[in-house]
């Protein structure tokens, strides 16, 4: 009796696992499903003034004074970050560079947006990136550790665990492990640096995205533009802060030399992470068609390589610690991009009447 | 309670407290009969409630065994023999054995987790080791000897080990019994393994405590090692206890922790709980804070020194600390000098009964009891025989009295030890006829940054690792054969693993005979202002019919995107090509620089092509040699 019933159980048992864990087989085993995710941080913004600002100072100036006079130029850090949120800040922390190479985001600027966003009511400031050398030497030998640390940020170094398989369903990247860090926030804070970028030619805003993916991201760059508008795509922030204080003009992602880079005295602040790149690439020269990603972001109803609708203003920090401000405005009939162009490379913070 | 005929007392029917206990005096006092009468008691007076007297009992009663059990433990356990207590000092000495072993073992630990860099706030442009990780291994005579005699320096720290050379001189093999982390490990198997509750446990390892002849072993070992040192070989590295700890730890034990904790945490993950998931991630915050590393670390072949670790401690169960009796070099080498130690025993013979209670914990196997000679050289201190000892037979001092306990003559054999030194200088001409050296040198042997020439490197390298553990980007590995039998675990650098990071000069600074040299980033990074040449480790070499831009018309990049050194060695034509279609597609073709390339291999590790990437590095063109080179200009047969 007690030896059938014995009998019966493990019968029923291995049964119940064989209908529990029956796998059917067949090809399209490791196929994504699930919906489409998108990570949009953009939607409690209350409006301000302006939805574009270009600071620009002297060699004097302090990175953290631009940052600051963008930020209230575009009507204040209160504008996105709400008290008791948690933000997340992402510099581009992506080489093992220092500060004057000007490959990873200037540490001030970085601390400055921490600054603000905590003197904003933010719970929690993080900062945190994906970094393609090793991580521990590229935070601490860029100096954005020490300096967001001590501004009173989390600053997080990515470890394996931390990235999680999603379902981007972008036109190239469908399924990727993602940087969880990143995306578990409040508020998204991009904190880029302009630079040279040998195949993309221009990166800054939409392409400090590849630090949202774990994984071996050397294959996006087979179809580097579609990558990038995948990623702007999946993270939308919910502001974005361009570092061109130390700019690098060519050599780029990785530069290596000084002579590489040139001073350039200028903070970009934005709601519109195509714009602040179509205005951007002129840093280095560029030309907004020449960078297949904005137009692609442009189709993609991420944001507008037209600058110059978003009421655009410029902030010149002078020499004496003065602050003058104006509308930026492109007359009847001119190109947008001669105009940053010029904007960008006149030798002394300029002011037009 | 099987005993039928014996009955046992009802407490409840006689007198409160008359009752004489079959326990033992002991138990006549405790408070224990009282408490059950009351209870008892109470629910005929019906003042307690009923449900309340057998828990009340139980609790009594397992507060009782517990009081019990505590009061027996602390009685003093009756010597056998003439009872004669071991002097408090003793005790004392080996209490602070057993707390110096531990806290050694717990240093080398520390020291070990902390061969790595994980960067801090507080850190600058310049990153070192903030202290010296390697601290074991300089203070290792036998390592010290070993460099000393194939390379004819002691290499910076390495003279620590003249620190334990004097403690060894008058204290004798304490290292052994004190301090060796490897030691405590074999220590702490020896005494799991063997069950002291078995029958027959006692004699047996009275039986396996004594003498044998197998531990002559390791003076043949290293007699054989330093001959081998002599003709140009550091080989003995292989034997070194500490070199092992820091490898087979290091390499596999670690990460086979990382790995069984990662995995394990995924699955908690999976289960889709948020609670679960949360946990899971804490704990491995927390693990990776401290212990783990941020993420796996893989090493070569290291299944096999894992299984001989594996292996040597499970020796154990059969010869107690078999390694540091039979095999240890380092032991051999405290032991020669240990022979004349000030510190030693003197044994009264006339008083031992043949108990032999000193052997049974005795860890060197170096004949305690009376009536034979003690074995300074074997002995490692430990003390456990004076400890046990119940007749006063055996007295550690200052200065023994060399009548009673003499210095036994070590029975080695003078025609063995020849034939061990002519097996350590056999070893050398046979792994150099060998090809790999000289004439057929294996393509993909790279070195880390700062290594010496090879042959010096042979004579310097003690394989024990360190530069691996400290690598930040997982790329130094032991080598199984690419450098030949002689180059069994000495660091080779995988790209396809792991690139060198360039401003990174770890491994040569923790290197402790300066196989790889201490460098400076300057260094390592050349200064053209300064005329500084950069240090190469290889040159890059494209497959060209495996790379996308070269042959399928499809733009990549990558390892220009991370070649390091500026000017870029890697540079790009700008071409268009058509794909089968006949449509024009613009593509950058990479090509390398022999003058620029470093050879750090980022561009290898960071090609999308997997399996076998379209860019790859070899030894050739690499600082040190003289002769493996490619360019005419940087063949210099004058060059230092």
């Amino acid at each position: 009796m007690i030896r059938g019933g014995k009998s019966l159980a493990v019968l029923g048992a291995a049964g119940l696992t064989a209908k529990l864990a029956f796998d059917r087989g067949g090809w399209d085993l490791g196929a994504s499903t699930g919906v489409r995710e998108v990570r949009d941080y953009h939607r409690s913004d209350r409006g301000g003034p302006s939805d574009f600002v270009v600071a620009r100072g002297t060699a004097t100036t302090a990175p953290t004074a631009l940052v600051e006079q963008a930020l209230a130029a575009l009507g204040g850090m209160g504008r996105f970050i709400s008290r008791g949120d948690i933000v997340v800040v992402k510099p581009n922390i992506g080489w093992d560079r220092t500060p004057l190479q000007a490959a990873n985001t200037n540490p001030e600027v970085v601390a400055a947006v921490v600054r603000m966003a905590l003197d904003s009511g933010a719970r929690k400031v993080i900062v945190t990136d994906a970094s393609c050398n090793d991580p521990g030497r590229c935070f601490q030998r860029s100096g954005i550790w020490a300096k967001a640390h001590r501004a009173g940020a989390e600053v997080v170094l990515p470890a394996e665990h931390k990235f999680r398989s999603m379902r981007l369903g972008g036109e190239v990247l469908d399924e990727w492990p993602v940087y969880r860090t990143l995306i578990e926030a409040d508020k998204v804070i991009n904190c880029p640096v302009a630079k040279h970028h040998n195949l993309a030619k221009y990166t800054a805003a939409m392409k400090n995205w590849y630090g949202t993916l774990g994984g071996r991201r050397n294959r996006l760059h087979q179809s580097i533009d579609v990558s990038i508008a995948d990623l702007a795509t999946f993270m939308r922030p919910t502001l974005t802060v361009v570092d061109g204080i130390r700019v690098m003009m060519r050599n780029g992602p990785q530069g290596g030399n000084i002579d590489d880079t040139q001073r350039m005295n200028t903070v970009l602040a934005s709601i519109d992470q195509v714009a602040i790149d179509a205005f951007g690439c002129t840093l280095i020269g560029q030309r907004p068609e020449n960078l297949p990603y904005l137009r692609m972001g442009q189709e993609r109803h991420l944001g507008t390589m037209q600058w110059q609708t978003l009421r655009p203003r410029e902030v010149a920090v002078l020499d004496d610690g003065s602050v003058e401000r104006r509308a930026l405005w492109v007359p009847e009939g001119e190109d947008p991009a001669a105009v940053a162009f010029a904007l960008n490379h006149a030798r002394r913070p300029m002011v037009i009447t | 309670m099987s005993g039928g005929d014996l009955p046992l007392p009802l407490p409840w029917l006689g007198v409160v407290g008359e009752v004489p206990s079959l326990d033992g005096p002991s138990l006549a006092h405790t408070p224990a009969p009282v408490v059950i009468a009351k209870d008892l008691v109470a629910p005929a007076a019906a003042v307690a409630p009923p449900v309340a007297a057998p828990i009340a009992r139980s609790a009594t009663g397992v507060v009782e065994r517990a009081r019990n059990w505590w009061r027996e433990k602390r009685k003093p356990h009756k010597r056998p023999g003439s009872g004669i207590p071991a002097r408090k000092i003793i005790v004392a000495l080996r209490n602070s054995r057993r707390v110096s072993q531990f806290s050694f073992l717990f240093l080398f630990l520390f020291l070990l987790v902390r061969t790595e860099f994980r960067g801090s706030f507080s850190g600058g442009a310049t990153v070192r080791m903030p202290y010296p990780v390697e601290g074991f291994l300089l203070a290792d005579p036998f390592v010290a000897l070993m460099t000393f005699l194939s390379s004819h320096t002691v290499y910076r720290s390495l003279w620590w080990s003249v620190g334990m050379v004097a403690v060894t001189v008058v204290f004798g093999r304490v290292f052994c019994g004190w301090i060796c982390p490897f030691g405590t490990l074999h220590h702490f198997f020896a005494w799991l393994f063997p069950n002291p509750k078995s029958g027959t446990g006692g004699a047996r390892r009275v039986r396996a405590n004594m003498t044998h002849p197998y531990q002559n072993v390791k003076y043949y070992l290293l007699g054989a090692f330093l001959v081998a040192a002599v003709c140009g070989s550091a080989i003995g590295g292989l034997f070194d206890p500490i070199c092992i700890s820091v490898r087979a730890i290091g390499l596999a034990v670690l990460p086979a922790i990382s790995y069984v904790t990662g995995r394990g945490l995924d699955q908690v993950s999976q289960t889709n709980i948020h609670l679960f998931q949360q946990g899971s991630d804490v704990t491995r915050d927390a693990l990776v804070a401290t212990v783990l590393q941020p993420k796996q670390y893989f090493f070569h072949q290291t299944w096999v020194i894992g299984g001989l670790l594996f292996a040597v401690l499970l020796a154990n169960r059969w010869i107690p600390r078999f390694w540091c009796r039979a095999l240890c070099p380092l032991g051999a080498t405290l032991g020669l000098i240990a022979r004349h130690a000030l510190f030693g025993m003197e044994k009264d013979h006339s008083k031992c009964t043949d108990c032999n209670l000193c052997l049974v914990d005795c860890q060197g196997a170096d004949s305690p009891q009376g009536g034979v000679k003690w074995k300074q050289d074997e002995c490692h201190m430990c003390l456990n025989c004076e400890t046990a000892c119940p007749e006063d037979v055996i007295k550690f001092r200052f200065l023994p009295n060399r009548r009673s306990a003499t210095l036994a003559q070590d029975g080695m054999d003078r025609r063995k030890v020849l034939v061990a030194a002519a097996t350590g200088a056999a070893v050398l001409p046979l792994a150099r006829a060998s090809d790999t050296l000289d004439s057929n040198y294996y393509d993909r042997l790279i070195r880390p940054p700062g290594s010496v020439p090879e042959r010096e490197f042979m004579e310097r390298c003690i394989r024990c690792a360190e530069c691996m553990k400290v690598c930040p980007n997982n790329a130094l590995h032991p080598a199984l054969l690419e450098s030949g039998i002689e180059g069994l675990w000495t660091p080779i650098l995988i790209p396809r693993i792991g690139y060198c990071e360039p401003t990174c000069v770890l491994c040569g600074q923790v290197c402790p005979t300066g196989a790889i040299q201490k460098i400076t980033e300057e260094q390592k990074l050349g200064n053209p202002v300064r005329h500084v040449e950069p240090i190469k480790i290889g040159t890059a070499f494209y497959d060209q019919g495996r790379c996308l831009p070269w042959s399928m018309a499809t733009p990549c990049i990558v390892c220009e995107e991370f070649c390091p050194t500026s000017p870029k060695a890697i540079w790009v034509e700008e071409v268009d090509v058509p794909d089968r279609n006949g449509h024009m597609v613009h593509v950058q073709r990479p090509h390398v620089d022999p003058q620029l390339c470093i050879g750090c291999g980022a561009c290898e590790k960071v090609c999308p092509v997997q399996d076998r990437p379209a860019v790859y590095v070899t030894s050739v063109g690499e600082s040190r040699s003289r002769t493996n080179v490619i360019l005419l200009e940087t063949t210099n047969y004058n060059r230092s």
